[in-house]
């Protein structure tokens, strides 16, 4: 039997929603036979991977704090791609957010006014917008691709981290650990009681839902869509491309430098070497998982979480390598993006090759 | 119905009680078809009337959901494109599908079944576009050829396979008066030698002089088959559309002696597109209530004219374009709004409008500046759907309402609800390219209502557009667009078909035109 792939002629809207639901079932399934084929036996493995993890407080107050920078993150990565403008360097903002916010905190002569932590986060959102600006200049200038300046510049941003810590930020109490001191009281990142859940988990759904309004309600968000979908549209009706472009990058850099900052003064309490597990690459996954749609990233950015704590109980529980979590992210955006061709085509079945010969007769 | 004139031996072509149902929509119900051997047959209707459908059907592209169809007297089931090229069947698309950097001679082996037949295939080129009267060089570029050129390609790609049926989608809709003249011979000719033509159209003239049978098709069914000669193009057009035809005759308005509203003075603009044709030097003036139309043929800088007055392209010197006194040329679209003018561009989809966007938000799009949708930086939505909505009442849109996506549309009723999106802005400058492009007879007549109404109430309009018999009923003025250059308006009583279509080929008559200052 044979298939063809068949132009639908339209979107179809129940795939647009259904492909990320499929995507996670065949996902689900490869799993469950790579555990088996590893070993473990599939159906306690997966309980391990997706559902231990949220059967407890604790569990659940992880699941909020690895999705908190996923969702910052991913919200500004789907109103940049809503513009056609493929930022994937959030782990690179994200970074330099980490690195503009700490300095401040590290450095400034810390007294307890009330502004020094806004200010410090304030700090991280530039150092992502600075980051993310040099995409907009180098693309608007050079016509440079966005993709490869935004990725090239993760790793600028990874080795300058690296340079800062085990060198210039160093902390001199460290035991010659490559990472900084820890941050003051001032310039911490407040928990909610004793959970480990911080601020920033209830600022990023906040953060999601105002970009939500942005996207539909605003004349902004209007300029993007079109750009977004059709360009010489956006030309017609006088919406500058160039603004376009710097507003959506200068947005998303902001949004990781953000989720950056809030991330170091927060759970980590310092820098280190490893202060992102990718979570810029894994927040691409999670804007389109969740459609480009904020809403539909809080979700997507919960599962993802959910894929770092799955990762780590298997780990502990049943041995597994901690490796799953990267090749859960990467076989979950693999199916999505073989999923998402049903939006646009169908699978016709071939009928059997003997009417065509005997028609051409 | 007519039906004495069938020829009586075996057609090479029938199709019996066609049907095709889309979602939504019968494209063809229970359609009938016969083209005899050597006839040149017309499909007649408008937009939307079910020819492309039956088209694709006879070509193999789609199947019928019930019919049958005979070839040479044999039942078939044509099963795709290749296979009714087999069976002697070509077709020459409206839209070509032409690499624009490859030669002529690449172009056709590229569109080859089968590879062997590529030797000596220049030689085979040259023998037939010498002898059908379709001249071509087969080592020229294909970006250096002229519409009329290109659609040569396709006919001779045809040729090559020879086919015992053409088929011509709407083929003159991009040529000169003189370049359809030619064309007409070749068909004849190919007629005579054994080739049979169905020939798509609109254009009721056209058919009347050219086709000897023709069946005529509304809303998906066969409504009359008929000898067109024996008719009046008026009595095609009544059976084409249901009602009756309203009278068209418009008193064309004279100048008012104010001064012009709109002044283009020496416009020279680099296109920026790949292939794209530069504007030279253009001047041209229009006055309140005056329709200044803008004939020539496609591809010859009507779209950088389009973006060059709609702010799209910005001009080289601010007073290359003046309006009421203000020159604007390096203002952007949203400025020039702001100043009361009103663009329509060409292409509807993904230019005039986003396809996936609502009605309302393509109101939106060109509407917010002058109709203050919006308000502190935020859609008013309704202001925005209450405009969409009265778009869609004042111009009779057929649509479900303002949330309706522009795709979901056809062709006619979009461009029905963009032409109204324009002139309920009511523009003091509207400028509008092919208003009535793809558009059936019933549209197109509420949107030369739309625009007539618009310039009496002392709007100046500028109408780009390839269809001559448009502007000749619409327009005061007429220039012509060749080769990025623009013949001085004259009044358009006194422009002749010949000499108009000699402007469109440019060359010496344009030199001329500009030689003689009007």
């Amino acid at each position: 039997m044979q298939f063809r792939l068949e132009p639908r002629g339209e979107r179809s809207i129940f795939w647009v929603y259904g492909s990320p639901v499929l995507a996670i079932l065949l996902t689900i399934l490869t799993m469950g036979a790579m555990f088996a084929v590893m070993g473990a036996p599939p159906l306690v493995a997966l309980e391990t991977f997706l559902i231990s993890p949220l059967t407890s407080v604790t569990g659940l107050s992880s699941l909020a704090v690895r999705a908190a920078p996923l969702i910052m993150i991913g919200v500004g990565l789907a109103f940049c791609y809503r513009a056609n403008v493929w930022n994937i360097g959030g782990d690179g903002q994200f970074t330099l957010g980490a690195l503009a916010g700490g300095g401040l905190a590290l450095f400034c002569p810390t007294e307890a006014f009330w502004w020094f932590y806004p200010a410090v986060l304030l700090a991280g959102v530039l150092g992502g917008m600075v980051w993310a600006g040099i995409v907009a200049l180098l693309k608007l200038r050079f016509n440079a691709n966005e993709i490869l300046t935004s990725l090239m510049l993760v790793y600028i941003a990874q080795l300058i981290l690296v340079w800062l810590v085990t060198g210039p930020w160093r902390d001199p109490q460290g035991f010659g650990f490559p990472q900084s001191a820890m941050f003051g009281a001032d310039a911490t990142t407040p928990n909610f009681g004793a959970t480990s859940v911080h601020l920033g988990c209830l600022l990023a759904p906040l953060l999601a839902l105002a970009i939500w309004q942005i996207i539909g309600r605003s004349v902004l968000g209007f300029q993007l869509r079109v750009v977004g979908q059709a360009p010489r549209a956006a030309r017609y009706a006088g919406f500058s491309n160039a603004k376009l472009t710097w507003i959506a990058l200068l947005v998303s850099g902001g949004l990781s430098g953000l989720a950056g900052i809030i991330e170091v003064t927060g759970p980590i309490g310092q820098l280190t070497t490893g202060i992102t597990p990718g979570y810029g690459f894994t927040a691409v996954i999670v804007a389109f998982l969740g459609r480009l749609h904020p809403v539909g990233v809080i979700f997507a950015a919960l599962l993802l979480a959910l894929s770092y704590l799955g990762g780590d109980a298997a780990q502990i529980n049943l041995n597994l390598p901690n490796a799953i979590t990267g090749i859960f992210q990467g076989v979950l955006l693999f199916y999505l993006l073989g999923a998402d061709i049903l939006i646009l085509y169908r699978f016709r079945r071939l009928r059997p090759a003997i009417a065509i010969t005997q028609a051409a007769e | 119905m007519d039906m004495q004139s069938a020829p009586s031996a075996t057609p090479l072509l029938a199709l019996r009680g066609i049907v095709k149902q889309f979602p939504g929509c019968l494209a063809n119900d229970h359609v009938d078809l016969t083209v005899g051997a050597n006839e040149i047959h017309a499909l007649l209707g408008e937009n939307g009337a079910g020819k492309s459908t039956l088209v694709k059907i006879i070509y193999g592209v789609m199947k019928p959901d019930a019919g049958s169809i005979s070839w040479a007297g044999a039942p078939v089931t044509i099963a795709s494109p290749a296979h009714a090229r087999a069976l002697g069947i070509g077709m020459v698309f409206q839209h070509f599908s032409l690499f624009e950097a490859l030669t002529v001679a690449e172009n056709i082996a590229l569109g080859l079944n089968n590879p062997a037949d590529r030797a000596g295939l220049t030689e085979r080129i040259v023998e037939i576009s010498t002898r059908y009267g379709l001249p071509l060089d087969p080592a020229r570029a294909v970006h250096d050829l002229s519409v009329g050129e290109r659609q040569r390609i396709e006919i001779v790609r045809c040729l090559l396979q020879n086919p015992k049926l053409l088929i011509m989608d709407e083929p003159t809709s991009v040529l000169t008066p003189q370049e359809v003249q030619k064309l007409f011979t070749t068909l004849r000719r190919l007629a005579s030698e054994g080739c049979s033509i169905l020939y798509i159209s609109h254009k009721l003239e056209e058919i009347r002089a050219l086709c000897e049978r023709a069946t005529i098709m509304r809303l998906g069914r066969v409504v009359a088959h008929c000898t067109p000669a024996e008719k009046t193009a008026r009595e095609l057009a009544e059976l084409m559309i249901s009602a009756k035809l309203k009278t068209q005759d418009f008193a064309h308005r004279i100048g008012h002696g104010a001064p012009p509203r709109l002044v283009l003075d020496r416009l020279t603009i680099r296109s920026n597109q790949q292939f794209g044709t530069d504007l030279k030097d253009i001047s041209f003036s229009v006055a309140p209530g005056e329709i200044l139309g803008i004939a020539g043929i496609a591809g010859n800088g009507q779209s950088e004219l389009m973006d060059a007055l709609s702010g799209e392209i910005p001009a080289g010197s601010p007073k290359n374009i003046m309006l009421d006194g203000v020159p604007i040329g390096h203002e952007g679209p949203r400025a020039r709004r702001r100043r009361g003018c009103g663009f329509l561009p060409e292409e509807r989809n993904g230019h005039g409008a986003v396809g996936p966007m609502t009605l309302a938000e393509n109101g939106f799009l060109s509407a917010h500046v002058r109709g203050a949708l919006d308000r502190l930086g935020l859609i008013n939505r309704k202001r925005t759907r209450d405009f969409a909505a009265g778009v869609i009442k004042g111009f009779d849109v057929r649509t479900t309402g303002p949330e309706a996506e522009a795709r979901s549309l056809s062709g006619g009723n979009l461009q029905k609800f963009l032409v109204g999106r324009e002139v309920l802005q009511q523009p003091g400058v509207l400028v509008i390219s092919q208003p009535t492009w793809g558009v059936d007879a019933g549209a197109a007549a509420a949107i030369y209502e739309a625009l007539v109404a618009l310039a009496e109430a002392g709007t100046a309009i500028v109408l780009i557009s390839q269809d001559l018999d448009e502007i000749l009923l619409l327009c005061d003025k007429i220039a012509v667009i060749a080769a990025g250059r623009v013949s001085p308006p004259m009044p358009v009583k006194q422009a002749s078909i010949e000499q108009i279509g000699l402007l469109m080929g440019g060359g010496e008559a344009m030199e001329a035109a500009h030689a003689v200052p009007a």
